[in-house]
């Protein structure tokens, strides 16, 4: 243990702080908080005894401790974010604003549906904009993430399945698909088979088929996929999927690549989720929430799950029962009536940056990442030819003999101010390091970028590996110990036994 | 386009970069039948004031219920949330990072995940709790999943007092995991028989919500007893964690896995969502939790820091075996409850219980007064049932009429049961004043004469 340089263990601005539970004093309240009245208890003699353990802290005190944590991160607000897979784009402020407009923000689920006729309808409209730039005639908004957008999509293909009396028993996912994928495959009880890539990196068409029978109930494809490639044979796998009476269910997490000038359902795609939280802007806030509503074609529709919003003569209802559906709806995934406040802040960036904006956002999505590898393919491996599509997958083989790894390569990004790639995901090539760039970084900051993994590379290539090892030194902490971590976990904060002269 | 930092210049001289001759060749993987050459058929793009404007009309049409007099609860509460969180929830560094998948640079998100899993293992009576969940509902059914793993049996017991969506959504999920649900329906009071009587040897879990849907509260030691005896689970939700301020805590009482909804610290009801699911278990069934886990380690200069940890659980690395599918998850949501609990403390919480139950109870003996009110519950916390003497639907709406928000009509959750269709849940947290419990009873007087 090397012993800090200071007498707090601070750096200038990088302030140490303890956990609440460790400072503070449990007779303080931030919170004034008026007298209780005098009331008998109703509590049936349940009443809670003894502390709980909660720390006590001032205002003052609280402040300090979230803004210093704050300070200990990395943000797409504070540099660029190339994180492939996850669509780190800017998250505008005007979303943030009116999602806290008061008669939006702070709407009761369950009040009666003649005082939310305006929340209905900003359901409504955001429910339009996606089913019109995916051209399909449904979607279900209920589902609080991608992947419950994935199990809520083959639920609904489940159910049109059963109602057909041809119930299957597995779903087809490609190698290099989300881990996500095959997890909801299993959660709606289907047992999963891979299908491999071919040397393109796509799907490959033959292996495919050869998998496909009466047993499949569906293929569950990305595309773009996870190597950023749009998968060019789509319009034949559609058809073979078709073909044996299966669901294509695609995954649209990379629609970032896209939107505004490919509409999925002219893909002959049957469901794909939307990751709000990538490709419309909301912010993902360390971890969520997001908001993962699934469009369905019109064969799936009647099976959509409860609730969803309709237009009726005396204006928007909301149909929270199967007695009260037109349709068969499969259940009810989700409390209440799903994301609505990510739904707010989706549509407010979809208004904002209107039909021909969000088709600007595809086009400068697709050419950054295609920056990044032009700028890039000389020093970094790129895994497939190009043109990529919004984001763009090298593997480990420009590091091969260097004794740096991928992660050594992004533990050095970090100390160059960036935020790292995406790091050995997709599993399909060795050492993966995908970049997403967004549409919503200027060209400076690419070149900047391009000249620093340029530089990380060739002092790799140069015998620098000591230091890539060390990497990084400049951040709050170093390097930290995951096996350890994992070994004997300490997943709370538990008090220091008691010293020995406490005790009576 | 204010979102978006190329100039046409900057578009010329990339293309000519990476030496294609337009931005239709990086396209050229799409097949041409289906790319489409102009925008859909949606408005173009809209400055801010156009965008606020519009939303500002939206929001125009809700009653709001900063405006009105609200008794809504039925698993969302209205609660006063200190104006730090808000603005500390805002701040970039936490608003727009990713999942703390780079610890090094992330240590803010894990330290507040820390705390938060430590603060909710204590206010549940648990040892450990995870990182979140989507909300309650989802996370009382992948307790329930949990439950199915641990016990390897596959029989579920759905308590008549679990919140009808948590009741939907778990029987929504188990079926396609061959798991068998018993979920017997209300009594007309709301009650239910011994739930202890239902459970035999194949089954995995009993679920129990504290306070329960009509706002009752439960002793669920013998039940928790009674599930042990028999090598079954007591999973017990709750859909007001403020209660655990004031309310013996389900870990006290032998329950096995606690999922609550978060929601009442720290964030909005905001038409349902986003809110935050809490999962809490006992250490031994670590290894079948689902969600992301942050756990303590150290640096590589010994210095302590965080980390996801176990994700050996997780889709990522099981993929198909993983125990749930969950991936991004509610973590904003988790630091505004982190925030709200800290700036309360041990003795804010313990008060702010205090006051809401107190609340509560005035506006009982209140409502018991009025002629036509029956109230139904001996125990409960924030909120309770009565009884009305017209159909509760129509007297909501006679009430929402008067600009009073005035509680959630049974049968709004229940259409198929006539015989609840007098019941109102009405919930008092501390945000009701004196006046509006008087503008609730002059109004239901009126009303039910
Ligand atoms: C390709 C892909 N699919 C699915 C998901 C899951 O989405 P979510 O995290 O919103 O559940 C992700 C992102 O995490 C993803 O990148």
């Amino acid at each position: 243990m090397s012993a800090p340089e200071t007498f707090t263990g601070n750096r200038g601005l990088q302030l140490e702080e303890p956990l609440t539970f460790e400072t503070g004093d449990p007779a303080l309240s931030a919170v004034d908080l008026p007298p209780v009245p005098e009331a008998p208890d109703r509590l049936g003699g349940l009443a809670r005894e003894g502390e709980i353990g909660l720390p006590g802290l001032s205002e003052p005190q609280v402040m300090r401790h979230y803004l210093r944590l704050s300070q200990k991160n990395y943000a797409i607000d504070a540099g660029f974010y190339p994180l492939g897979s996850c669509t780190m784009k800017h998250n505008p402020r005007l979303n943030e604003k009116v999602a806290r407009l008061p008669g939006l923000g702070d709407l009761h689920p369950l009040q009666p549906v003649s005082t939310v006729q305006g929340a209905l309808a900003v359901m409504d409209a955001c429910a339009h904009w996606l089913k019109t730039l995916t051209g399909m005639p449904a979607v279900a908004m209920s589902p609080a993430a991608g992947a419950h957008g994935e199990l809520t999509g083959l639920m609904t293909i489940r159910a049109a399945l059963e109602a057909a009396g041809d119930a299957r028993a597995k779903v087809l996912v490609p190698e290099s698909a989300h881990g996500t994928n095959p997890a909801s495959a299993h959660f709606c009880g289907y047992g999963v088979e891979s299908i491999p890539a071919n040397d393109r990196g796509r799907v490959d068409l033959a292996a495919f088929k050869d998998k496909l029978g009466g047993d499949v109930a569906a293929v569950m494809l990305t595309n773009p996929n996870t190597c950023g490639l749009f998968e060019d044979e789509i319009l034949e796998i559609a058809e073979a999927i078709h073909g044996i009476g299966g669901y294509f269910y695609c995954d649209g997490a990379n629609f970032n690549a896209i939107v505004g000038r490919v509409r999925p359902g002219d893909l002959g795609i049957d469901c794909m989720h939307l990751n709000l939280h990538k490709t419309f802007s909301t912010p993902h806030g360390g971890g969520g929430p997001g908001s993962g509503p699934v469009v369905l074609s019109a064969p799936l529709a009647p099976f959509a799950p409860l609730p969803y919003v309709v237009h009726g003569p005396d204006g928007f209802r909301l149909v929270e029962h199967a007695a009260d559906s037109d349709g068969r709806p499969f259940g009810r995934v989700k409390g209440f009536h799903g994301q609505f406040g990510v739904f707010v802040r989706a549509l407010a960036y979809m208004m904002s940056m209107g039909s021909d904006g969000l088709r600007q956002v595809s086009e400068d999505a697709v050419l950054n990442a295609n920056y990044l590898l032009a700028g890039l393919k000389d020093d970094l491996s790129p895994s497939f030819d190009g043109p990529c599509m919004h984001e763009v997958l090298f593997d480990d083989h420009f590091l091969r003999n260097t004794g740096v790894s991928t992660l050594d390569m992004a533990k050095a990004l970090i100390d160059e101010g960036f935020h790292p790639m995406t790091m050995y995901f997709p599993l399909v090539v060795h050492g993966a390091l995908l970049m997403e760039p967004t549409e919503t970084e200027s060209k400076e900051t690419l070149d900047l970028f391009i000249a620093t993994v340029r530089d990380l590379a060739r002092r790799a290539k140069a015998g620098e590996a000591d230091s890539f090892h060390a990497a990084p030194r400049l951040t709050p902490r170093r390097r930290l110990d995951e096996t350890l971590a994992a070994r004997k976990p300490v997943l709370r904060w538990t008090p220091p036994a008691p010293a020995a002269d406490a005790a009576d | 386009m204010r979102y978006l930092p190329l100039t046409d210049r900057d578009r010329r001289d990339m293309l000519a970069a990476i030496g294609v001759a337009g931005i239709d060749d990086l396209f050229r993987d799409v097949p041409p039948a289906v790319r489409l050459d102009g925008p859909v058929d949606l408005p173009p793009h809209q400055g801010e004031m156009a965008v606020e404007r519009a939303f500002a009309a939206w929001a125009g049409q809700n009653l709001s219920p900063g405006r009105a007099p609200s008794f809504l609860g039925a698993g969302a509460y209205r609660h006063h949330i200190p104006a730090i969180a808000d603005h500390l929830i805002q701040r970039g560094e936490f608003l727009t990072a990713y999942t703390p998948y780079q610890p090094e640079v992330s240590q803010g998100t894990l330290q507040y995940l820390f705390e938060f899993q430590t603060q909710v293992a204590l206010i549940t009576g648990m040892e450990v709790a995870n990182a979140s969940m989507y909300d309650g509902a989802t996370a009382t059914s992948e307790a329930v999943l949990m439950a199915g793993r641990v016990t390897r049996r596959n029989r579920v017991v759905l308590s008549a007092g679990l919140h009808p969506h948590y009741r939907e959504v778990a029987r929504t999920n188990l079926g396609y995991l061959g798991m068998e649900t018993v979920a017997p329906e209300p009594d007309d009071d709301g009650g239910e028989a011994d739930l202890a009587a239902l459970v035999d040897d194949a089954t995995a879990c009993v679920v129990v919500q504290n306070p329960d849907f009509f706002g009752r509260l439960h002793d669920l030691s013998a039940l928790a007893a009674a599930c042990q005896a028999a090598g079954a689970l007591l999973v017990c939700a709750v859909t007001e964690v403020v209660s655990l301020g004031a309310v013996k805590a389900p870990g006290d009482m032998g329950a096995d896995i606690v999922a609550a909804e978060g929601q009442s610290l720290g964030n909005g009801t905001g038409f349902g969502g986003p809110h935050v699911g809490l999962l809490a278990v006992r250490q031994k069934h670590l290894r079948q939790m689902p969600g992301r886990l942050v756990g303590e380690t150290a640096d590589a200069d010994g210095r302590r820091g965080y980390v996801l940890t176990l994700s050996t659980r997780e889709q990522h690395i099981r993929r198909e075996k993983a125990t749930s599918n969950i991936c991004t998850n509610s973590g904003l949501c988790a630091l505004a409850f982190n925030i709200h609990l800290t700036l309360l403390g041990e003795r804010g919480f313990r008060h702010l219980a205090a006051l809401n139950h107190a609340t509560a109870a005035g506006l009982a003996d209140r409502l018991a007064a009025v002629d036509g009110v029956t109230v139904l519950n001996d125990t409960f916390f924030n909120e309770f049932t009565v009884r009305l003497a017209k159909p509760a639907g129509a007297v909501v709406e006679a009430l929402a009429d008067r600009g009073i928000l005035g509680g959630v009509p049974v049968s709004r959750l229940y259409p198929d049961r006539p015989d609840l269709a007098d019941l109102m849940l009405v919930a008092a947290t501390e945000t009701v004043t004196e006046d509006d419990a008087d503008r609730l009873c002059a109004a239901l007087k009126e009303v039910l004469a």
